[in-house]
């Protein structure tokens, strides 16, 4: 199912020793409780016992330098830090949403590694002070269930309640889950307060990816030192990527931040057809050309002209064959669709956006329409109360960099062969979006 | 340009409360403009001395209560 994708890596003996520096980590085996208590051990909460050790544990956390793995790539360490210090008792959030249609990184590792994910919420419950976690799943998936049975197998010191959360793009932003869980209504909210001051019930709420959770049980059982073994300074660890498009072998990866974006290619069984250019960071990304990106080194801080990141860790191999206009208008349709409706700029600023890109695409375009999608990309960007309109922005923006010559053959009034071709990048079946926010 | 306000005070909008009746652009244009639909696009660097009583009369004049006047930043992060 993963493979092993060794950078810089140490060979050790059995056991604990040889997980050293080696990856996986994360799918290293577990789907029950028994196997996984046999790979991993025991969830190490008595040597954080008490309130120094609550503390140790949050400081463990900071110096292994953990990012959040949602998307925003957000120091986990300096997250809980202003969490445990509100004055009410935290909430802790296990966001497993995933709501971006070209990752299934969480998916996977809710169903390969679930007792990894609950024993890293048990721990950052308690580097929090928390004694209630919300695991908060997608609807209409047999996760829930199965989660809910693996949580009946345990004795953690919280109380857990799973969360079904309809099939909205925007539902699995923090502020959704918490205006979910408190007003049953899972779309955004404003900010200030964000929920980690103000948050479920009015409480500092931890909101962690169950990827990042699952690295917190890792950074517990085995050290700082050991969870910056592989990775780089700034985003040390390992990371889940969903690799897909025109590869031999699509599927989720461990990988090192720091690896090049062409070595992930590569890994997942090279390009099955020459490939014009790649989407990192899901929808929410942006394009990268090739081959002049294969040497772009990745991880969660930005990086390359067009500020490439990981993100949630979507990667799509788009072949030089297809036309990246018409899947980025095809994609920004999508989003525009997903959108609350609580914004203006949002509910009205997407459409146009949408409307515009799909006539770049489609050959019916000119300098004016042109002109007039950049000057709407400007303005929708950053006006939204959620960073959906920028997610947006920066991928349609991305695409007229990446694909700037071929918007020049479509102004030109050339036929594209491209937009004929099957679309590559994934998008939800309409049957399973959720149209109410309840 | 004149000097800003010692407490740092901003003027922010609440998006998803704003509906657009733009009564802000109204009562002070040298901070609002209006997109193409009609919604105030804020310059949110603190406010200029002379500008901060301006600004907390459209505070009370947004029908939708969408405006504030603050030192905090909406986007912490």
């Amino acid at each position: 199912m993963t493979i092993m994708l060794e950078r810089g890596a140490r060979q050790g003996g059995q056991g604990r020793q040889r997980r050293q520096g080696t990856l996986p980590r994360l799918l290293a085996g577990g789907r029950k409780l028994p196997e996984h208590r046999a790979t991993y051990g025991q969830i190490p909460l008595r040597r954080f016992a008490g309130e120094d050790g609550r503390r140790m544990l949050v400081r463990a956390i900071t110096e292994a330098g953990l990012r959040g793995r949602g998307g925003a790539g957000f120091p986990t360490g300096r997250k809980m830090t202003s969490v445990a210090a509100g004055a009410k008792r935290p909430v802790v959030i296990a966001n497993g949403c995933e709501s971006e249609p070209a990752s299934r990184k969480d998916k996977m590792l809710m169903a390969c590694a679930p007792h990894l994910v609950l024993d890293g919420a048990v721990l950052a419950a308690h580097a929090v002070g928390a004694d209630r976690v919300y695991v908060c799943v997608e609807r209409g998936t047999s996760i829930a269930d199965r989660l809910e049975r693996e949580i009946a197998h345990r004795d953690d010191p919280v109380r857990w309640k799973l969360v079904r959360v309809p099939r909205r793009y925007v539902s699995s932003e923090e502020s959704a889950l918490v205006h979910l869980i408190n007003d049953g209504d899972g779309r955004p909210m404003a900010a200030p307060p964000r929920p980690f001051e103000k948050g479920v019930a009015g409480r500092p709420t931890l909101v962690d990816n169950v990827e990042t959770l699952a690295h917190v049980a890792l950074i517990a059982g085995y050290g700082p030192g050991w969870f910056r073994e592989v990775g780089t300074r700034n985003d040390p660890g390992s990371t889940l990527v969903t690799v897909g498009g025109a590869v031999a072998r699509p599927n989720v990866y461990e990988i090192a931040p720091g690896m090049r974006l062409g070595e992930v290619i590569e890994a997942a069984g090279g390009a099955v057809e020459p490939i014009g250019a790649v989407l990192v960071g899901g929808y929410f990304g942006t394009w990268v050309p090739m081959p002049d990106g294969w040497g772009l080194p990745l991880s969660h801080d930005r990086t390359g002209p067009l500020g490439t990141s990981l993100g949630s860790g979507g990667i799509v191999a788009l072949p030089a064959q297809s036309c990246g206009l018409a899947e980025t208008a095809r994609v920004v349709r999508y989003l525009a669709e997903e959108s609350a409706q609580q914004c203006g700029p949002c509910m009205f600023g997407l459409p146009a956006i949408a409307t515009d890109l799909a006539a770049v695409a489609y050959g019916r375009c000119d300098p004016a329409t042109r002109q007039r999608l950049t000057r709407r990309m400007a303005q929708v960007k950053g006006r939204g109360a959620c960073r959906h309109p920028d997610g947006a922005t920066r991928l349609a923006t991305s695409a007229l960099a990446t694909f700037a010559d071929d918007v020049e053959t479509h102004m030109d009034g050339w036929t594209c062969t491209g937009v004929s071709r099957d679309p590559v990048l994934p998008l939800p079946d309409r049957r399973h979006r959720d149209r109410s926010w309840k | 340009m004149t000097a800003p306000n010692p407490e740092g005070l901003r003027l922010q909008v609440d998006m998803i409360k704003c509906v657009g009746h733009a009564s802000c652009f109204e009562l002070l244009p040298e901070r609002v403009s209006l997109d193409e639909w009609g919604f105030p696009i804020i310059e949110t660097d603190p406010l200029p001395q002379h500008l901060v009583a301006h600004a907390r009369r459209a505070v009370a004049a947004c029908p939708t209560l969408a405006l504030r006047v603050d030192g905090k930043v909406a986007r912490v992060r």
